[in-house]
């Protein structure tokens, strides 16, 4: 099983509170890999909330294509974090170029452009530059988005991180999402490591999604060029949260209610009962059916978990006012915020979603039988 | 044989049959009661002249021989009267003195079956045992990659959907401005399929109506029941069960003068108007139902005279185009319920299916397709016609799943699977392997005749003698002397039985797939089998 640290802080944090969080953890993960997202950043990112960053492993060669690509699309680099690593990589960890965070400065042409149309057009060039590197094997990219780092490694989080000398001041940030495990289920891809990022979207999941086929082939389906990849089956939820927001225009609150939906008695009784029977039944291929935790992050920086239908993985949310800790188990919590009220943890159940607001005052319990704010 | 005697072509001798009857002298009763049971008169009460040789123990005198006559049981030899099989006459034999066996090669009856130039005609299904389903496994079992799920602890909701579903989007604008929301009804995925009254005898129709209702009622799954073309029963017309009933219009239309006329005394509407266009077991073939069956009940709510043969034409008088027939058929059906009903067409299986369901996903009324593989079974066809027409249902509905996949539509128009789903027995795991090929339901009806009334009737040409009226077990039969074998009440608890073991069984398959809230519709990666050449043709995983 794979474990899941998530923190939200008002002051930025280093990504290594996040690695120690795994660490402490370690007896639930086989320390095969990390995958680490970091938002809201502070450091010289602070001042480029806007520029578009691209995360991701080149090779020499690689580097020189994307160099040349970016130029044509009329990109400028406005800042960079150089990781250099020592020429030997510790056991357990491939040999790499370049790990590479650089933020673009905006064609000029992209001016007065819509905020949709910027989105889809920064998918559209991440998607491109996967593609060129899947053919050449000389690019792994993650994201490229604004204001979001996303650093994926083969090998034990510690040592990564160690390698790659996270604990550096550019990488502090007031969100971290960390994951301490390559994928069992399909082969070692870094595509396959969570967290997974979708325009302003992220979650890492817990458990093995055993609706994946019917779930990607939905997916696949809605001609959406950025619902595809699917190395691991853990990025539909990504995805699903990105339709329920970005297509059905839904909040947090219906996550739950698409993904695990009330069963039919309890859905009768539900205010909004006839509105939740057709979500239901036009969502049916998305419901997940597998034991599932999911912890994730949404474009306004909230964070939230929620759990299977059954509740059959652990979850906890923790911590006090500007600083909340999600954690898949509650030593990972215990390790990054002891001073805590404790009796306050949350461990929210079958029909719970936990989230915590980007204000980061509490953390707020919604319940599938709450009443829903439905979009007029 | 007599010399002098004259072998005509279709002269057969008991060895020719593909029964023969072992009757034991022994323990014969001769009280009767299999002649009598017989149903197509096989054997007769017959003397036999038997000649005793009582040789002298005085070596010198001549041998002595005394002629008797014994009484027992005879089978005929004409093509007409030729043995079907079914074992009533075992049955009913208080000492077990006769049995019927198979031949041990191939007859020689039938090439002597269509006298009068009329080909032979029978019910059932195909005759070839078997079916694809039944080698499909599951595959894919969570145990360490997550904790399985327990059959008989953890919640389940294994219910689909019947009509058009909406996608999401539209769905959510539809709902905000009070649009028109097609019906969808919730039910189970296990239909029973259409078998008419009429096909069927009363007590079996009402035997099949009562077992669905007790689930229903009593048991809380939404099962439903689809009449076949024969109409409907004018008090279950004017009765609230009547939302547990699909009612089918066939292209004889039998019965909808009534079922019109009923609809402003409806206290419920019905759970779908299917609109029948072929019979996986006799494509091409309108319903057939023999004069012999059509009593003055039957008559009376199918709209007729009685005593008439009733074939119902093999195309819809309508037809002129697919368009028009199709759309113009679903919207008036629509239109009749103020389009709170789900309308949807039957085919039979065919590789022209994609045709017809490309055309359904253009008409927002259609409510989903229902395709009938050529192993369905039927009252009453040609033989040619139930043995070599139609296209099994594997491969027709996994094309039809993946084509809704490419459009985006597979969770908007869904597929009804049916035709030999159980054939051998294996309702649950062949039922299991259609719905993660990509149907929605599957339709049964064969097998209820089998589990819940005890029919004979095999693949290997046992019985099926359901078009003549003569069921031996009174389920195909309009005579009152035959159908009162059948216990209405028996026949209900069987039914009830068949279904909630169905339940346990799915569930005991999907379970172990991680799969317990929602029916696992397209989950091909479940799926192996060990042919390639069936795995290539389902996009399944091949597994030896």
């Amino acid at each position: 099983m794979c474990r899941l640290f998530a923190v939200t802080s008002r002051e930025p944090v280093s990504p290594m509170m996040a690695i120690q969080a795994l660490e402490v953890m370690r007896e639930g993960h086989d320390g095969s890999g990390v995958g680490l997202l970091l938002r809201d950043l502070s450091g010289p990112f602070e001042e480029l909330k806007d520029a578009p960053i691209l995360s991701g492993i080149f090779s020499d060669a690689g580097l020189k294509r994307l160099d040349a690509t970016m130029m044509d699309l009329g990109f400028m680099t406005k800042y960079k974090i150089s990781i250099k690593v020592p020429k030997t990589p510790p056991p357990g960890v491939p040999r790499r170029d370049i790990y590479l965070i650089r933020a673009y400065e905006l064609p000029e042409e992209w001016e007065g452009l819509a905020r949709e149309e910027i989105e889809d057009r920064l998918m559209r060039i991440r998607l491109r530059l996967r593609a060129m590197g899947e053919e050449s094997q000389d690019m792994i990219v993650f994201s490229f988005w604004p204001d979001v780092i996303l650093i994926k490694e083969i090998g034990d989080p510690l040592t990564v991180a160690r390698h790659l000398q996270l604990d550096r001041k550019e990488l502090r940030a007031r969100i971290l999402l960390a994951q301490g495990r390559q994928n069992t289920n399909y082969s070692i891809d870094l595509y396959a490591c969570h967290p997974f990022f979708l325009q302003g979207f992220a979650t890492m999941t817990n458990g093995e999604n055993t609706a994946f086929v019917p779930i990607r082939t939905f997916l696949e389906s809605r001609g959406f060029p950025g619902y595809t990849g699917y190395r691991s089956d853990s990025e539909v939820f990504t995805h699903i949260l990105h339709y329920t927001h970005k297509v059905l225009g839904l909040g947090i609150e219906a996550y739950k209610h698409v993904i695990t939906p009330l069963p039919d008695e309890e859905l009768a009784e539900h205010p909004h009962a006839p509105w939740l029977r057709r979500l239901k039944q036009s969502c049916r291929p998305l419901i997940i059916d597998g034991p599932n935790c999911v912890i994730g992050c949404l474009p306004d920086g909230s964070l939230f978990l929620v759990q299977d239908r059954k509740k059959l993985r652990p979850g906890v949310v923790g911590g006090r006012p500007g600083l909340f800790a999600f954690s898949s188990e509650i030593c990972g919590l215990d390790a990054a915020i002891p001073l805590r009220d404790k009796s306050r943890d949350v461990q929210p159940m079958n029909l719970e979603t936990a989230v915590v607001d980007p204000e980061r005052r509490e953390v707020r319990l919604c319940s599938q039988k709450d009443p829903l704010p439905l979009p007029h | 044989m007599q010399s002098e005697r004259p072998i005509a072509p279709s002269t057969l001798s008991v060895k020719d049959l593909p029964w023969q009857i072992a009757w034991s002298r022994e323990a014969c009763t001769l009280c009767g009661r299999c002649t009598a049971v017989c149903p197509v008169q096989a054997i007769e009460l017959a003397v036999f002249r038997k000649r005793l040789l009582e040789p002298p123990a005085d070596l010198g005198a001549a041998t002595a021989g005394v002629t008797r006559a014994y009484y027992g049981i005879r089978q005929r030899t004409d093509p007409a009267y030729a043995c079907i099989g079914c074992a009533m006459c075992n049955l009913v034999c208080p000492n077990h003195a006769i049995l019927p066996l198979r031949t041990d090669e191939a007859d020689k009856l039938r090439f002597h079956i269509d006298r009068g130039g009329q080909p032979r005609r029978r019910g059932g299904r195909r005759n070839v045992p078997g079916t694809v389903l039944d080698r499909i496994k599951f595959i894919r079992i969570s145990m360490l990659t997550d904790p399985a799920l327990d059959a008989g602890r953890h919640e389940f909701e294994l219910r689909t959907l019947l009509g058009r579903v909406l996608p999401p989007e539209a769905a959510l604008r539809h709902e905000r401005e009070h649009g028109w929301v097609p019906p969808v009804r919730e039910i189970y995925p296990l239909v029973i399929g259409g078998m008419s009254f009429g096909a069927l005898s009363p007590n079996m129709w009402e035997g099949l109506q009562l077992g669905v209702a007790y689930l229903n009622e009593e048991l809380g799954m939404p099962v439903r029941i689809s009449t076949g073309e024969g109409g409907c029963p004018p008090r279950l017309l004017r009765s609230r069960f009547l939302e547990y009933v699909i009612l089918q219009i066939a292209s004889g239309y039998f019965g909808w003068d009534e079922i019109l006329h009923a609809i402003p005394e409806m206290k419920a509407d019905p759970c779908a108007i299917e609109i029948k266009y072929g019979q996986g077991a006799k494509p091409g073939d309108g319903g057939l139902l023999m004069g012999h069956k059509v009593n003055r009940l039957i008559a009376a709510i199918r709209g007729v005279p009685p005593g008439v043969s009733l074939p119902s034409p093999p195309t819809h008088q309508t037809q002129y185009s697919i368009e028009e027939s199709v759309a113009k058929m679903i919207q008036s059906m629509g239109m009749a319920w103020g389009f709170r009903v789900p309308v949807y067409p039957k085919i039979s299986g065919t590789s022209t299916a994609l045709a017809v369901l490309n055309n359904l996903t253009r008409n927002p009324y259609a409510a989903g397709l229902a395709i009938d593989g050529e192993d369905g079974g039927t009252g009453a066809a040609y033989h040619v016609s139930m043995n070599h027409m139609g296209h099994p249902i594997a491969a027709n509905i996994r094309d039809a799943y993946l084509t809704l996949v490419r459009l985006g539509m597979q969770n908007e128009l869904p597929l009804f699977a049916a035709g030999g789903i159980g054939k051998t027995g294996n309702l649950a795991a062949n039922a299991a392997a259609l719905i993660m090929l990509g149907a929605s339901a599957v339709q049964v009806g064969k097998y209820l005749m089998q589990a819940a009334a005890g029919c004979l009737g095999s693949e290997t040409d046992r019985c099926n003698i359901c078009n003549i009226g003569l069921c031996p077990k009174g389920i195909t039969s309009q005579d009152p002397r035959l159908y009162r074998r059948l216990d209405v009440d028996d026949v209900a608890q069987r039914v009830v039985d068949c279904v909630v073991a169905f339940d346990t069984e799915l569930k005991k398959i999907v379970a172990p797939l991680g799969r317990s809230t929602s029916l696992p519709i397209g989950m091909s990666d479940a799926l192996g089998v060990d042919d390639p050449h069936i795995a290539e043709r389902l996009k399944i995983a091949y597994v030896v």
